[in-house]
């Protein structure tokens, strides 16, 4: 695995220069996603009416792979319905074990540029941190759970 | 390379067969040709199940195995093989004095001293002696260079003082442990030393009559060994008393339907059937090292941690932690790069050919005390070569560019 070209300009700029990277101080959903053994650690928060997912950010720190993946992937599900913001992460999840269809990729946009990390088994839990994060907190939604647990990514 | 560098990396087939820069030393050594082969050479040629068997082979299996115990107990010095108890690895040699000495000798009231830079092997099993005891476990904390001078010590110490667990080389810092000061700070209170040589056996001489400690421990594989042997050295007198770690098989005189007596040290310790092959792999290895000579190895460690440390230098956001000085490093170069994570360097450098490790190092009290989460380790071992160790440096000068920091 040539990590030269996975490091690419499209990891690297979601990494430093993130879009979502802030607070958002109307939400009304909050979870905390942490990989204790590397230190990948987010708090993400989305705002949730009427089952669409109207805005979301993250703060946290970690390697470039959890933070751009959390990014990437506010990118995509903001405006979205939950059930699409859920489809999307079940995708994402797929992705990194290798099971995904060329269809679906499309549906990914920039995440897709984190496939190769199905090759990388050490860095799996740090792509999928967020997503992890994100589908426990709407699956917790949707259920009426209230939740609140901490998620890691590294019982996957 | 130069002539020495390809004579002695000709010993190691991992070394001649894989291009991978390998600086993870200070996780697990190579291993020489002469260990595989003696692995190899016990099963086809003596492999029964020692210290049973009444026929030939089991004799010769018997022998191969005692025979490696007294090139340990040459090793380390020990005044007998009784001494010297076979284990898996520093981790189950540490938890056989937490749970055999440990939990029979301390009680309420008595502290365990530890110091800030123990690898969790060399933590966990005190605090399960203090939470079953009642004992508490207090802490050496280490200048940020990782020295212990004598007034850290003595704030550490307690005329409650009974056992002190210390780690000769810290596996993040690199630095030695005063070891002979703490020794006799321990036995003045009355306290046993046990120490934790798994980051030392590789690299210098031990001798554990000098040392005067009380219980040692160390593993194989980090010293060129094969993986699941390790030592436990323990003196004489405290390991009589001690009642017997694990039970079963091979560690008893006679047993009857309620009772059993115990087998003569240091088999009263080895219950079942014991690693004949790795302990007669780890003797091969010690021979190997007899051979190399560790004032070669330490020659040849320094001047490339030297050439590293020095490297590293010029790229002001590279921060190496511990002494400034290389010969305080035993090899090891633990660091932090600003702006980038230690696994996105580790997996940079992965790509460059070059394995270094990235996390905690099993060693999260001492990342909390220097207020790091995580960094990236580099650690050196004789074999290395130069280029090697020009190439690390190299790569990381690259690493900011590539996660996308402008130049």
């Amino acid at each position: 695995m040539e990590n030269r070209t996975f490091y690419n300009e499209i990891l690297t700029s979601h990494n430093l220069r993130p879009l979502h990277k802030h607070d958002v101080p109307d939400a009304n959903l909050e979870l905390e996603g942490l990989n204790p053994s590397c230190g990948d650690h987010i708090i993400l928060k989305l705002k949730v009416a009427d089952g669409v997912v109207e805005d979301g950010g993250f703060v946290g720190s970690g390697c470039a792979i959890s933070q751009a993946s959390a990014d990437m992937m506010l990118d995509l599900v903001i405006g979205q319905t939950e059930t699409e913001a859920r489809r999307l992460a079940d995708i994402f999840l797929r992705m990194i074990k290798g099971k995904v269809t060329e269809e679906e990729l499309e549906d990914l946009d920039e995440a897709a540029a984190l496939q190769d990390v199905a090759h990388m088994p050490a860095r799996v839990k740090c792509a999928v941190l967020g997503w992890h994060t994100m589908d426990e907190m709407l699956k917790d939604s949707l259920s009426g759970d209230d939740g609140g647990q901490p998620v890691s990514a590294e019982t996957e | 390379m130069t002539s020495e560098e390809r004579r002695i990396r000709a010993d190691f087939p991992l070394l001649m067969s894989d291009s991978t820069a390998y600086l993870d030393n200070a996780a697990s050594a190579q291993r020489p040709a002469c260990v595989l082969d003696a692995q190899r050479d016990f099963y086809e040629h003596s492999n029964a199940n020692p210290l049973r068997g009444l026929y030939g082979l089991s004799v010769a299996a018997t022998d191969c195995y005692e025979q490696s115990r007294e090139t340990v107990r040459d090793f380390i010095h020990a005044a007998s093989e009784r001494e010297i108890i076979f284990t898996r690895n520093t981790s189950e040699s540490l938890n056989l004095v937490a749970y055999s000495y440990g939990l029979s000798h301390l009680k309420a009231g008595d502290e365990i001293l530890v110091s800030i830079m123990e690898h969790h092997s060399n933590l966990l099993p005190w605090q399960m002696v203090a939470r079953q005891t009642g004992a508490e476990l207090k802490f050496l904390e280490c200048e940020p260079d990782g020295s212990l001078p004598r007034q850290r010590l003595e704030a550490g110490f307690s005329p409650r003082t009974r056992l002190v667990a210390i780690g000769h080389v810290s596996n993040v810092l690199g630095r030695t442990a005063p070891v002979e000061e703490i020794v006799q700070m321990a036995h003045q209170r009355g306290a046993v030393v046990v120490l934790d040589a798994a980051q030392s056996a590789p690299h210098m001489a031990i001798d554990v009559q000098a040392l005067d400690v009380d219980f040692l421990a160390f593993s194989g594989h980090k010293l060129m060994g094969p993986m699941g042997i390790g030592v436990l050295y323990g003196r004489e007198a405290l390991l009589e008393e001690m009642p017997p770690f694990l039970t079963g098989g091979e560690m008893i005189d006679s047993v009857t339907r309620t009772g059993a007596t115990y087998a003569e040290l240091p088999h009263k310790f080895e219950a079942g059937t014991v690693n004949a092959a790795g302990a007669v792999g780890l003797a091969a290895a010690i021979r190997y090292i007899q051979q190399v000579g560790f004032e070669n190895m330490e020659r040849r460690e320094l001047a490339l941690t030297r050439l590293a440390m020095e490297g590293l230098k010029q790229y002001p956001f590279v921060h190496v932690l511990g002494s400034e000085r290389p010969e305080e490093h035993c090899g090891i170069i633990t660091f932090t790069v600003d702006g980038v994570h230690p696994h996105d360097i580790s997996a940079m450098l992965d790509s460059d050919g070059i394995a270094v490790r990235a996390g905690h190092h099993c060693a999260q009290p001492l990342m909390q005390y220097l207020g790091v989460w995580s960094t990236t380790r580099a650690s050196l071992f004789f074999y290395n070569t130069e280029e090697e160790v020009r190439a690390f440096v190299e790569s990381m000068g690259t690493v900011r560019r590539r996660i996308g920091y402008g130049e």
